[in-house]
């Protein structure tokens, strides 16, 4: 049955790239799912990661006890954490609950309502006409999105840092830029575009393939969160053992 | 003029359609009747290429539909047009946008070309000033009136109309009838409807195909409907009240 359904899947990404329409008409649908997939995150991923930098740095602040240690080691850890963590995976599992739901429902919605069939038969492909835009705009706006959350979650712990007095401003900024590798950057940069496409191709194969009514459409919903955050984290694991693994 | 040959479907080991042919004419509604559940949407599904029949073959005037290959079968399909139960309308497009949707896909014309497309189809099923409304903000009636506009813009050589009664009153049903029969006649199409509908039975049934249970049991006009001399097809005709008191009488 797993099998059936990754070959499924496999062939629901082939057939993205067969029959597919005039350029411009996806110039268009990229660009309208961009400012949904945008806009429609920005605030959740602002608030969430503001919240999380802040937490990283009172809990940091909570554990490190040792005089020993220096202070600005907790402005080190809160930068490591968002860059590799934080910011590209976490936030992924947010985006899939936001992002991936909306797309399985809508276009289980469409499927329901026969305007997939609708696609079809004026001869459109409706796979790479209603699900490769939502593909692109997703990786186009995703590695936005985790840069913002990152700098969200640094300000948040700045903030949080100096004003309930766990860090002096110097420190904090020292310990940002303290050991900084830019290969950081690169590695989240390559994980957002990873989870990105994982989590709008699956969300989108859910719901294109949505059969019945309102309560499958629930059903592709959920799976499609479901799916997304496992393959989210095999993936995470994937890219570290590949990339930074020994 | 659209042909099928021996239809035969099966959905895990039940059979619903079991070889079924026939032949649908240029001009004229060609309409597919039975009760619920007897296989007609499915037979218009394996027609239009949206489910692919186990058995048997549909010709568009001689082109073989069914073993096309993907270029052949884009171009049948893009002089398709299709009302869908519900409409089908698309949820994030105006009624000008959904009627319009065919014309940007398909065609090369300018803006101005097709909103003048787009209007002229929109006046031909009688609705004007619903432009800027979304499909939400429509009736049952209007959605199938701006479904049979968006079926129509781009001149399609076939149009097909599955249940285009359902859940209308009895004056719009009619409206909606006349207009199909009044299309086909105008635009020289290929038009094949399916219903349960007695109305349009009798209405616009210039060539009729009955299912029942899955096979073809007879095929006539609404001339010979009264004496069709078939048990079943009878049973499903004079189960219409105002079709037996016309028996009576």
């Amino acid at each position: 049955m797993l099998i059936k359904s990754i070959g499924r899947y496999f062939i629901f990404l082939g057939a993205l790239f067969t029959n597919r329409e005039k350029f411009k008409t996806y110039y268009k649908l990229v660009l309208e799912e961009c400012v949904l997939i945008g806009i429609g995150s920005i605030f959740l991923v602002v608030l969430v990661s503001t919240f999380m930098g802040a937490v990283t740095t009172v809990q940091t602040a909570y554990n490190m006890v040792s005089p020993l240690i220096p202070d600005y080691v907790i402005a080190q850890v809160v930068r490591e954490m968002t860059v590799l963590e934080l910011a590209p995976t976490v936030i992924a599992i947010i985006y899939a609950g936001k992002v991936g739901s909306s797309m399985a429902s809508g276009l289980g919605t469409m499927r329901i309502t026969e305007q997939i069939d609708a696609l079809e038969v004026m001869g459109i492909n409706s796979i790479s006409y209603l699900v490769l835009p939502k593909i692109v705009a997703s990786m186009l706006m995703y590695p936005l999105l985790v840069i913002v959350a990152g700098v969200c979650s640094l300000v948040g712990g700045y903030l949080v840092g100096t004003l309930g007095d766990y860090i002096t401003p110097t420190d904090y900024v020292y310990g940002i830029r303290f050991v900084f590798q830019e290969f950081s950057v690169f590695f989240a940069l390559i994980k957002s575009v990873v989870f990105a496409f994982l989590v709008s191709s699956i969300s989108s194969y859910k719901g294109f393939y949505t059969r019945g009514g309102a309560l499958e459409v629930g059903v592709a919903s959920t799976e499609a969160v479901t799916s997304s955050v496992i393959a989210i984290l095999i993936a995470d694991y994937l890219l570290a053992q590949l990339l930074v693994g020994g | 003029m659209i042909e099928i040959k021996n239809i035969s479907k099966s959905f895990n080991g039940k059979e619903v359609l079991k070889d079924i042919s026939g032949v649908f004419h240029k001009g004229i509604p060609n309409l597919i009747i039975g009760a619920s559940g007897t296989g007609k949407s499915v037979l218009l599904k394996c027609i239009v290429g949206l489910i692919k029949p186990d058995q048997g073959k549909v010709y568009y005037d001689g082109r073989n539909f069914t073993d096309a290959d993907i270029n052949l079968k884009t171009e049948i399909r893009r002089e398709i047009g299709m009302l869908f139960q519900g409409g089908a309308l698309f949820d994030s497009k105006n009624v000008e946008e959904n009627v319009r949707f065919p014309l940007d896909i398909l065609t090369t014309m300018t803006a101005s070309e097709k909103l003048d497309r787009v209007n002229f189809a929109l006046h031909r099923v009688g609705l004007e000033n619903v432009n800027k409304k979304m499909p939400s903000e429509l009736s049952g009636g209007m959605k199938k009136r701006v479904g049979i506009a968006r079926a129509i813009v781009n001149n399609p050589r076939y149009l097909f109309c599955d249940e285009p009664n359902s859940g209308l009153d009895p004056q719009t049903a009619i409206r909606i009838d006349d207009l199909i029969g009044d299309l086909t006649q105008e635009y020289s199409m290929t038009t094949i409807v399916v219903t349960h509908d007695m109305n349009s039975v009798l209405g616009i049934g210039e060539n009729i195909l009955f299912i029942y249970e899955g096979r073809k049991l007879w095929e006539g006009s609404n001339k010979d409907i009264m004496h069709s001399g078939v048990k079943d097809f009878d049973d499903f005709v004079f189960a219409n009240k105002v079709m037996s008191k016309i028996r009576e009488k």
